[in-house]
């Protein structure tokens, strides 16, 4: 038996949420759904687990403030002391309310542009992609939801349009692949 | 889906569906620009050239062509600098502060809020570099070890701080700026038929393709990279202002400049978005999305800023004056500013940034677009001259009357300055043109809940 991928194309992101919401209760898998915006309250019905990016975002700024307070003892403190403005420069701690302003702008820098960066890189997006979304209308003003007979072998792929028909659908496409 | 109060007048007038949002937006962008736009681009890129220009002279001959002396050593550069770090506010803090607060109406007037800031940083972060002379030596700002031996930047200096609040600001802001735009360029790929422009939007996209999971991400990471920005954007002028703060020099130093500094960065900022949406908004045709309501609350963030500057200037008064220090008579909030050579500037100030934005406390003011336009444009010169008061007065009067002087611009001071703002406008012409300047996609998010047609009882237009 051939895969095919089915494209149901909605108008509305509410008649696509309840349309998944059937299919799902149906024992259907939904591959993916393509938007022109994020579709709030899908994610849970069509089962993505939440993305982890703002724990990374959080482990570059530790690595960040890490990478700061190293920098700024070794040049301040261990490689070249400088007496400037009687600023105490014995130890560290004496010398570190001076350096906040830069600690704090050091850990934002890490964690917004290493979160941004592994954003780009988990997505796939990047300079030179091409645009795989599998209908240009869903980043205009349409909604279209993926479904695969590869991830559904207990349905048929006519069972899979039929119980599509009985949604709110506009229209329904579908490719061999 | 997420229902809002029907008295709460509508972001999104008349009826409109998805695709009629993506039409407006990307409309003008398909089409062939109007007579009007290469007119103002032709006007800012000579005025741009001639900044260029003389900002070349200004690196060959040296900093003796700007007309500042021994005493008054910071002028108009600092003045443009902290004007344009101000400027660079608004966008930050209506897509970050905004975006935390849930405020629906930033989605109208973010895009090119943000566009005007990264613009303004740039111009901003050019007038310490050329002010450097030997700009070539910019990079020694950074900590990195160079030929003398390992020498390293003083992590004591406010100006040391300025680098890196400024750099990070700028790239954040960018990468803030441009994760938001990477959807809207897809819709655009996915769109335009001519060869160049399917190439061109195709390169910007990224390969954007709006499954479940990008969206999930993208949502993820405008929420965060907004907590962080939200503190970069107090944190930015409120390093700046240390530069004044952390001296010795009196009318700078003082405590109450960085809240001070942030809320007149806010004032400017906002006032900037003001000049430059309203046009916009008649430009492009975009009434139906940037409403009286929007401008409406853009002048209430101008009063609150606006009304904590002027208490500030109360505050600077008072306390020179009861200090009873004489330095303190000549500094810019003082009885010597209002009297002295430089009585003009004193009161260009207090009328510019308290006298006439106070009328916006009248709603029908601040209601009105041609009102609103023309006090932002006074409110960009007011805050100008307030950096200008600040450093130049405050300068001087020296400690020894023998260093007392006055500052003349040159023609040099002059073209850098107007040099700046027609590369500022200049950038953003092509901005306006090239690129989406409304959210769209985000826009369509609150359509159904904020838009004129689908809020309470009122029917779509066609229906009736």
């Amino acid at each position: 038996m051939s895969n095919k991928v089915i494209y149901a194309v909605y108008e509305d992101p509410e008649l696509l949420k309840d349309a998944a919401r059937k299919l799902v209760s149906a024992g259907v898998k939904v591959r993916d759904v393509f938007s022109p915006f994020p579709v709030h309250g899908l994610d849970p019905i069509i089962g993505l687990k939440r993305t982890r990016l703002a724990i990374v975002s959080f482990m570059f700024g530790c690595f960040g403030l890490s990478l700061a307070l190293l920098g700024t003892y070794y040049m301040m403190i261990y490689d070249w002391p400088m007496n400037i403005g009687g600023k105490p420069n014995g130890f560290y701690y004496q010398n570190i309310t001076a350096f906040v302003p830069v600690l704090f702008e050091f850990t934002v820098l890490n964690a917004a542009h290493g979160m941004a960066i592994t954003y780009l890189i988990r997505n796939k997006t990047l300079p030179g992609m091409k645009g795989r979304n599998p209908d240009p209308r869903s980043t205009d003003d349409k909604f279209v939801m993926e479904l695969r007979t590869a991830d559904n072998h207990a349905h048929s792929g006519d069972s899979l349009t039929g119980m599509l028909r009985d949604t709110a659908v506009l229209e329904i496409n579908e490719r061999q692949c | 889906m997420h229902q809002e109060a029907a008295i709460r007048p509508p972001l999104i007038l008349g009826h409109r569906t998805y695709g009629d949002i993506t039409n407006d937006v990307v409309g003008p962008i398909e089409n062939k620009a109007p007579r009007a736009w290469y007119v103002l681009i032709t006007i800012a890129a000579i005025i741009a050239s001639y900044g260029i220009g003389c900002i070349l002279y200004l690196i060959s001959k040296g900093i003796g062509v700007w007309g500042m002396n021994k005493t008054i050593n910071w002028a108009w550069d600092i003045t443009n600098f902290v004007w344009w770090v101000g400027i660079g506010h608004a966008g930050t803090l209506i897509s970050a502060v905004l975006l935390l607060f849930r405020q629906k109406w930033r989605m109208a007037v973010n895009r090119s809020a943000e566009a005007m800031t990264i613009f303004a940083v740039m111009m901003a972060a050019m007038f310490p570099m050329i002010h450097m002379g030997r700009m070539w030596l910019a990079y020694f700002v950074f900590p990195l070890p160079n030929q003398f031996g390992s020498l390293w930047v003083n992590f004591n200096s406010p100006l040391l701080w300025d680098v890196f609040a400024i750099s990070t600001y700028f790239s954040v802001s960018l990468v803030y700026w441009y994760i938001g735009l990477i959807p809207d360029f897809a819709s655009i790929r996915d769109r335009v038929v001519k060869k160049w422009q399917k190439s061109l939007y195709s390169v910007l996209a990224f390969g954007w393709t709006g499954n479940a999971k990008a969206w999930q991400r993208f949502e993820e990471v405008s929420l965060v990279l907004a907590g962080l920005a939200t503190p970069l954007v107090f944190s930015v002028h409120s390093v700046v202002s240390m530069d004044f703060a952390t001296s010795l020099v009196p009318g700078w130093h003082s405590t109450i400049y960085p809240p001070y500094f942030v809320a007149g960065a806010i004032f400017s900022g906002f006032a900037m978005v003001q000049t430059l949406l309203l046009v916009m908004r008649k430009a492009m045709k975009l009434e139906a999305y940037v409403t009286r309501k929007h401008v409406e609350y853009m002048n209430i963030v101008i009063m609150v800023t606006g009304g904590i500057v002027a208490v500030a200037y109360a505050t600077e008064f008072f306390m020179g004056w009861y200090s009873g220090v004489e330095y303190e008579y000549y500094t810019y909030m003082s009885m010597g500013a209002a009297t002295g050579q430089y009585s003009w500037a004193f009161w260009a100030l207090i009328i510019c940034n308290i006298l006439i934005p106070g009328m916006l406390w009248f709603k029908a003011v601040r209601t009105s677009f041609f009102w609103a336009w023309a006090i932002s444009i006074v409110i960009n010169v007011g805050m100008w001259f307030e950096r200008f008061d600040i450093i130049v007065l405050c300068l001087h009067r020296d400690y020894m009357p023998s260093g007392w002087t006055m500052f003349y611009p040159t023609w040099v001071d002059v073209g850098t300055f107007l040099g700046t703002i027609g590369i500022f406008f200049t950038l953003y012409m092509l901005f306006a043109r090239y690129f989406p300047v409304l959210a769209f996609n985000e826009l369509k998010t609150i359509l159904k809940s904020s838009g004129e047609s689908y809020k309470g009882e009122v029917l779509p237009k066609s229906q009736h």
